[in-house]
């Protein structure tokens, strides 16, 4: 029986993984610009204003956008690597598997430390 | 077959000592293999450890001071953070660019060889600056 496929070949396959990298990195920029000015105007000295800062509601929302922003970003990124210079299958495999379970706990380690 | 296809293997892999040896990279091509080592640092080690120097500074007053007053006091540990400011810099930098580049802003010849110039120099520049004001 002939089943349609997906096509995963030809110009307009990766377009989605291309478009999330670049939304993502717009919003990593946006962060790391905000964080700037803020720790810049506030300088925080001692625990509890450091403390205080990272408790803030938006800031807390801010922060794991951002850690969920890399995670994806540099899924795509480091597949592109891997990609690229990693030729044999089960070793590529590997690399991919790792890639995302460290960045997973990227995300999962962010989200404990600003909810602690 | 022709003398021509003999005499040059083709296609042609761009290995390491080939890229830093071989062939003379134009800067563009450096600001994107510096945009992939930077890319690569940030993701590991450089992002685990930040997120350890956050958890360590936050979990309590112990913490931060320990963070604060012994552990980014040492030379090797500055080092480090020099280095994660020269790569967050760059592939902030150069990432900016591309996002130009995507958008046809800057792509012809010129333009885009000054441009990746400026990457370069922006991000040592800044790591510079930020260097001195850290140690």
């Amino acid at each position: 029986m002939v089943t349609p496929r997906r096509i995963v070949v030809g110009a307009h396959y990766g377009m989605g993984s291309w478009l999330a990298q670049r939304i993502t990195a717009v919003i990593m920029a946006l962060y790391s610009v905000i964080l700037l000015v803020v720790l810049i105007g506030r300088r925080p000295a001692d625990y509890g204003q450091w403390k205080a800062l990272f408790s803030n509601g938006w800031m807390r929302v801010a922060t794991l956008l951002f850690a969920a922003s890399l995670a994806w970003h540099a899924w795509v990124g480091v597949r592109d690597i891997v990609m690229d210079y990693v030729k044999p299958d089960g070793l590529r495999l590997a690399m991919e598997v790792l890639t995302i379970l460290l960045l997973a706990g990227y995300v999962l380690w962010a989200a404990q430390i600003l909810w602690r | 077959m022709s003398s021509a296809a003999a005499k040059k293997a083709r296609p042609k892999y761009l290995n390491l000592p080939a890229i830093l040896f071989e062939i003379r990279l134009p800067v563009p091509g450096w600001v994107s293999i510096l945009h992939r080592v930077s890319g690569a640092l940030l993701f590991f080690p450089l992002a685990a450890w930040l997120l350890y120097l956050l958890d360590t500074s936050l979990a309590s007053e112990q913490g931060f001071a320990r963070v604060k007053d012994h552990y980014l006091q040492l030379p090797v540990v500055k080092l480090g953070l020099i280095v994660f400011i020269w790569a967050y810099l760059h592939h902030f930098c150069a990432g900016i660019r591309f996002l130009l580049l995507d958008l046809n802003k800057g792509v012809e010849l010129a333009p885009a060889r000054r441009s990746a110039v400026a990457v370069l120099i922006v991000s040592v520049a800044l790591t510079l600056f930020f260097a001195w004001r850290i140690w």
